[in-house]
């Protein structure tokens, strides 16, 4: 478990850092880029989690194809590559007084919710599937009680994939 | 200090989740912007990942990947309509957008 502990904070501190970056950077490129980091953290957090089906999605999906998007909005909308001063707001400390707040009114709520030592995840979290794997677990919930929502999350893309279209369709 | 902590995750959505709502908010470019609530619905997906693993109980994951197509999608409209703006103004800055303003 402490391997485990050392694996979180390491990534933890990689998400951070990279996140602070994305909306601090004076580089719309840097930013998409510490994207890249902070979601390849949040897969090794998956994987922590014994999540793999999850993470694997999130590599395929998020670094895959999300952020190629960003890059192709970025180079389609000829924002500014190199650096840029006015990415940022003049108004950005009131921005972060109000992220500082939130963080502030939802660490008391977790710590008096949750505590320190109260709510330990099961030292083996896996969820019981078939050769160490909770892939199979996830499948059967998702084309069996979780049927209806994912045909209407495939109808949803569907949509979103013609609206795209139809909106950035040149007349 | 040994096991992992339901908590550990759920505050690393919590950090992760305001440092998406300052990019939300101080950005001005659009495109950053929809950078900083991808950053919000990766935080919502630590903390259904971690309740679920906490349960043993597959509906964490299965929410999860519902939250990655629907933010896939989200991207993919979010983008079309930056573009469009773009083709329009000739610029994604959000400070001159103030038609509503009164």
């Amino acid at each position: 478990m402490v391997a485990q502990n050392l694996f979180f904070y390491a990534f933890a501190a990689m998400i951070v850092f990279s996140a602070i970056r994305v909306v601090t950077t004076h580089n719309v490129v840097h930013a998409a880029l510490y994207l890249v980091a902070v979601l390849a953290g949040v897969g090794a957090q998956y994987i922590l989690l014994a999540a793999e089906f999850v993470a694997a999605t999130q590599v395929l999906v998020y670094i895959g194809a999300v952020v190629v998007l960003f890059l192709f909005g970025i180079m389609l909308t000829r924002t500014r590559i190199g650096r840029d001063q006015d990415l940022t707001h003049r108004n950005w400390p009131m921005g972060a007084a109000t992220a500082l707040l939130l963080l502030g009114v939802m660490a008391y709520a977790l710590f008096d919710e949750f505590g320190w030592s109260r709510t330990a995840l099961p030292a083996d979290s896996r969820l019981g599937g078939v050769n160490g794997s909770n892939t199979a677990t996830v499948s059967d919930a998702i084309f069996g009680q979780y049927l209806v929502p994912f045909e209407v999350i495939s109808v949803l893309l569907l949509a979103a994939l013609v609206g795209a279209i139809v909106l950035a369709r040149k007349e | 200090m040994d096991d992992l902590l339901l908590n550990q995750f759920l505050l690393l959505g919590a950090v992760l989740f305001c440092i998406g709502v300052y990019g939300a908010l101080a950005r001005r470019n659009a495109v950053l912007v929809l950078m900083s609530i991808e950053l919000i619905l990766n935080s919502v997906n630590i903390n259904l990942v971690a309740f679920g693993a906490m349960q043993g109980n597959p509906a964490g994951a299965v929410f999860a990947l519902f939250i990655i197509a629907i933010a896939a999608a989200e991207v993919g409209v979010g983008l079309a309509i930056v573009l469009l703006i773009y083709r329009n103004r000739k610029s994604v800055d959000l400070d001159d957008m103030a038609e509503m303003k009164g």
